[in-house]
């Protein structure tokens, strides 16, 4: 299966986005010039893969060229977050959240079982089937694609990170990176990595904080985080449900076709008409489910994501102050029984200078976190409204006129 | 002076029609055939009516008799003209005084005294006879303007009507209608009349039952009733076969024909009032002369051009029955509680003592209503509309449950499915007139239906019955005579399967929707809980608003899932059951072919018999042998006269289903799109009132 893609993501996620190329640049704090401007020009979907094509426009000395290409995979996009993830010198960074894996597996099966049951349907039950799952594959792809523009544009768009060297190599080698998923002992190491974090975190979230602001986003972040995921999950429901009635409208469309062609009198007619009606409006309401889940889902699955970044930014600044606060404490003890005191004072520095470097970019991130999250709120919740009344006001002018055809007739 | 002009117009009408009856015969049989298709759309109530005023008024307009002879004599001196002149005159004799009755009360005696020699100058005197006036004046005003002297109670509202109606149109639907309706009803509540009632159901009975006077007339009726059919969409019919027809209508014996055997005493009552009727109208009209003759004549006197279609429409629009079932009652406790429904009907109709009337009653009443009617109606290849089936699953949690939203839910939708039901069964114009229906609407104290109180003893064994019936349906092969009947049958069984289909579908949408109705409302509290934990402040107004838009769409999307379900849904159940009610139908058909069938098969062999023991030689057993092919000669006669009729009405009923269906279809789907298109309108309300708030995010 090869689904090629042009640059027109039109109905891609664009939220945050417009920190580089759209008009409504909030975001004054990061740089919106055209020195770095990275987008994903085109996509390939193969059996178990996905190629991006990164395009790259740069105005920056370290490039050889202006503008240029190169094919990477998802792997490599996580091989890339990770390196920012393990790099120290980002502690005080919110880290742009790695891009989702492709998940076709769903998609597949259904166009798999689909071939299977060729030969129970009728040709046209068949067609219409076969388009109805290309084009859910067609939006899943370009969800992909989208998701995987927006952690580039996230990098290229922040002041530190778009310097990254490994940033640099991903968008400029033009070989394959040859980075590997990780190995099972990795895996491992990483899940007890995680344990270890989030019991540390308990730990950490449970010491009084001295900043009030950091207090503050503390608080903030724990609850937004377990609300937002909470909205997630019931709007990708409610979405869930609205393309399920869309497809039943879709089936009933159908069979009043059927019921309209099985003869040529008057209630006939009645049934083509209201079938072709439904046939529309159908169409409409997968629109509106998919735009929902585009404007809606995707906008908290990325807060989602973005607010665990902070958290996860919090939890490097309170391990820090927890570390300097026991290097302090050291200190005391140290100066006390006069012994080792310069190796407990230069600890005791470097914690300082670290927490402090921490606090220094930790506070700048999340209120640009805070800037950034508005304005992609705004931006996509005017546009929701937007298309609900597009897609509202289509249906009734479908129905009016439908109705007027119906009500005429009889 | 009216009255001096009534007969000097009347004559002038109707001279000509009727001297083309003696020549050509075209009129007539143009005049005639419409009633005709009356008879066969409309059965009873119109039966009686149309023709017989037909009948009545140009005869009596006539000054010279020999028409009007015609008329009546072609049919009868096939047999007797005696069970005619019965039906006309012996009631006359009984119930009436007067020159006029006299008259006619004379052949009459004539007539039954030598009932086997088709004597047709009595009546032939009669008319000739009779001076003009007299004789045109009393008929001309029985015919029209009777009903609202002797029946009603405001005359002057009957009478009105003829007259503010000038066209011929309204004219007859006036008088179709409503006095038609009249002519049934009243008598059997009103007291006054009694006495004559009896007279005629004496008079009568023997038309109804004895072989005399109904054999012939049935005979004519059942040679030609195939021609009628067939032709039907042809306007213009033979001149015999209309004649014979509207005869035999004039008899009342027309109807005992179509109806079922079972009901034929039923009908007997019926057909006994419209006769008897026209008596009393007689008398009653002679003394009040008439204003309204005219109109009256000239309506009669046209031929009726209109088509079966274009009188069925008529009748449907003027149908005056309204019937509403409200207030569903929880009575009793525990598992012997049911439900008790009002049931309102608002009516114009004559036939029923009020105007308006409730009645309380409970489901299994609405299945035993189904269950006399379909017995009686069934068999004739008539569709009877089913009611909704018995849920025990819902009924259990009404009896069991507390005021949940499911079993309020069940309620509604049983109300409203028993109120189509109810609708469905009234519209029919050979069911409203059915005993049963009339006493399930109108009486106080129903006897409690039996065996529809449990599924137990009696629905087993109409599984059992049902299963033989599939049995036999596969056993039967019929070799179709009537393409028609074939493909339709495939239709029916072709619809059914996408009804079937369509109605799984819309059930799986009112499943989804009401599931994203949920989903919304949940998502609306997780929107809500985001909104306040959200920190800036035009943000979190923004979710806040957004949350309350979410949970207006989860209303939205309940009720759009309650229209899906009720406007939709609903029908397509309705219809699907409605088809096997069809079904049904063609089944009987199948079943009286196949009696027909067996009884030819029998004859066969009785031949055979007989020509054994003729070659045997065996005289003493021959008479019997002879007795026994007479017998079943008759039999299969009468079975495929069975099966001619059933054809006819199977063939009528589902013209008549499928266009009702139609209408049906339209209207309801028109009303659940209409709901769509609200849905959509406070959709766009909705979101723009959100949008400004999303645009001052900032």
């Amino acid at each position: 299966m090869h689904v090629v893609l042009c640059q027109g993501l039109d109905d891609g996620p664009d939220f945050l986005s417009e920190e580089d190329r759209g008009p409504r640049a909030v975001n004054v704090d990061l740089q919106t010039d055209a020195t770095l401007q990275v987008d994903i020009s085109d996509a390939l979907s193969e059996r178990d893969k996905v190629k991006f094509t990164v395009h790259t426009k740069s105005t920056l000395p370290n490039f050889k060229q202006n503008e240029f290409s190169v094919v990477r995979q998802h792997e490599e996009f996580i091989w890339l977050h990770d390196s920012f993830v393990e790099n120290e010198e980002y502690a005080g960074y919110i880290i742009p959240p790695a891009p989702p894996r492709p998940d076709f597996d769903a998609s597949r099966e259904k166009l798999q079982k689909l071939g299977e049951g060729e030969g129970s349907m009728t040709k046209e039950e068949f067609t219409k089937m076969k388009q109805e799952l290309e084009a859910e594959y067609l939006a899943i792809f370009k969800k992909t694609v989208a998701m995987h523009e927006v952690f580039l544009c996230r990098v290229a768009a922040h002041p530190v990170l778009r310097k990254d060297l490994n940033f640099h190599v991903f968008l400029e080698y033009n070989q394959d990176l040859s980075v590997r998923g990780k190995n099972k002992r990795e895996k491992m190491e990483d899940f007890f990595k995680n344990v270890v974090k989030s019991a540390d975190g308990v730990l950490v979230a449970g010491v009084k904080d001295v900043d009030d602001f950091f207090e503050h986003e503390k608080t903030f972040l724990l609850e937004y985080h377990n609300r937002v995921k909470d909205a997630s999950a019931k709007s990708d429901r409610m979405i869930r449900s609205h393309k399920s009635a869309a497809d039943d409208i879709n089936r009933i469309a159908s069979t009043l076709y059927t019921l309209g062609t099985q003869d040529s009198t008057d209630v006939c007619k009645f049934f083509l008409k209201v079938s072709e009606l439904f046939e529309k409006t159908r169409k409409i309401e997968a629109r509106v489910a998919a735009d929902e889940d585009l404007k809606l889902a995707d906008l908290l699955k990325y807060y989602l994501r973005e607010s665990q970044a902070a958290k996860d930014l919090l939890y490097r600044r309170g391990r820090a102050l927890v570390d300097y606060e026991n290097a302090n404490k050291a200190l005391d003890r140290a100066r006390a029984k006069n012994k080792d005191v310069l190796q407990a004072e230069t600890s005791q520095q470097v914690c300082c200078q670290k927490f402090e470097k921490i606090s220094e970019s930790a506070k700048q991130e999340l209120i640009d976190f805070k800037t950034r999250r508005v304005a992609a709120f705004r931006k996509n919740l005017v546009e929701l409204a937007e298309l609900e009344l597009k897609h509202a006001k289509g249906n009734l002018q479908l129905l009016q006129s439908c109705l007027g055809v119906l009500k005429g007739d009889t | 002076m009216l009255f001096l002009d009534n007969p000097l117009e009347i004559k002038m009408d109707h001279s000509l029609p009727a001297s083309d009856i003696a020549s050509s015969t075209k009129p007539l049989s143009e005049a005639s055939s419409a009633p005709v298709m009356d008879i066969l759309s409309e059965p009873a109530s119109e039966a009686f009516s149309a023709p017989m005023m037909n009948l009545l008024m140009e005869p009596a307009s006539e000054t010279s008799s020999a028409p009007m002879v015609d008329l009546l004599m072609e049919p009868a001196s096939e047999t007797s003209s005696a069970p005619m002149m019965n039906l006309f005159m012996e009631p006359a004799s009984e119930a009436s005084s007067g020159p006029m009755v006299d008259l006619l009360m004379d052949p009459a005696s004539d007539d039954l005294k030598e009932p086997p020699k088709p004597d047709i100058n009595p009546l032939a005197d009669i008319i000739n006879d009779a001076p003009l006036s007299e004789v045109k004046t009393p008929v001309a005003a029985m015919t029209q303007e009777p009903p609202s002297d002797l029946f009603d109670d405001e005359p002057s509202e009957l009478f009105a009507e003829p007259r503010q109606s000038n066209t011929a149109k309204q004219q007859q639907t006036s008088i179709f209608d409503e006095p038609d309706e009249d002519l049934f009803s009243e008598p059997l509540g009103e007291a006054l009349k009694k006495p004559q009632n009896d007279v005629f159901k004496e008079a009568l009975a023997p038309v109804a039952k004895a072989s005399n006077v109904c054999g012939p007339l049935s005979d004519n009726y059942n040679e030609d009733p195939t021609d009628i059919f067939t032709e039907e969409a042809i306007t213009t019919l033979p001149s015999a076969v209309s004649t014979v027809s509207v005869n035999s209508k004039t008899n009342g014996v027309h109807s005992d024909e179509e109806e079922p055997d079972i009901f034929a005493e039923a009908t007997v009552e019926l057909s006994l009032d419209s006769p008897r009727n026209d008596r009393k109208k007689k008398e009653a009209a002679k003394p009040s002369a008439s204003a309204s003759a005219p109109s009256v004549s000239a309506s009669a006197s046209k031929p009726q051009p209109k088509t079966l279609e274009e009188l069925d429409e008529e009748i449907e629009d003027k149908f005056e029955l309204n019937i509403s079932i409200t207030n569903p009652e929880k009575v009793g406790d525990g598992m012997n509680a049911y439900m008790a429904y009002k049931v309102s009907t608002q009516t114009t109709l004559p036939m029923f003592r009020s105007k308006t009337f409730t009645v309380r009653r409970r489901f299994s009443d609405f299945l035993g209503l189904y269950e006399k009617l379909s017995d009686k109606h069934t068999l004739n290849g008539y569709i009877v509309p089913p009611p909704p089936e018995k849920s025990i699953m819902g009924m259990t949690k009404v009896k069991v449950g507390k005021e949940d939203n499911s079993s309020a839910e069940f309620v509604e939708r049983r109300r409203a499915a028993l109120e189509r039901y109810l609708q469905r069964v009234v519209f029919h114009p050979s069911l409203l007139q059915d005993p049963d229906v009339r006493e399930f609407l109108e009486r106080d104290d129903m006897p409690r239906a039996h065996n529809t109180q449990a599924l137990s003893g009696a629905g087993f064994l109409k599984m059992i019955n049902r299963a033989t019936d599939s049995l036999s349906k596969m056993t039967i092969k019929m070799n179709e005579s009537d393409v028609w009947f074939e493909e339709k049958l495939q239709e029916v069984e072709a619809e059914d399967q996408q009804l079937r289909k369509l109605h799984i579908m819309v059930d799986s949408l009112v499943g989804h929707r009401k599931e994203l109705s949920v989903n919304t409302g949940g998502f609306a509290k997780s929107v809500a809980m985001l909104g306040s934990s959200e920190d800036n402040t035009a943000l979190s107004r923004a979710l806040s608003q957004l949350a309350e838009v979410e949970d207006k769409m989860e209303q939205l999307h309940q009720e759009q899932a309650a229209s899906d379900s009720f406007c939709f849904a609903e029908l397509l159940a309705d219809y699907i059951r409605l088809l096997g009610s069809v079904r049904a139908s063609f089944d009987q058909r199948m079943k009286t072919w196949q009696r027909w069938q067996d009884a030819q098969n029998m004859l066969q062999k009785k031949r055979e018999t007989e020509a054994k023991l003729l070659w045997a030689n065996k005289p003493d057993k021959l008479q019997q042998a002879k007795d026994d092919i007479t017998e079943w000669e008759a039999k299969v006669t009468q079975y495929e006269r069975d099966f001619d009729r059933v054809s006819a009405t199977v063939r009528k009923e589902v013209l008549r289903f499928e266009k009702e269906k139609a209408r049906d279809f339209k209207k309801q789907i028109i009303k659940y799109l209409e709901s769509l298109l609200q849905s959509q309108q406070q959709l766009i309300k909705y979101w723009e009132a959100f949008l400004p708030e999303a645009k001052a995010i900032a």
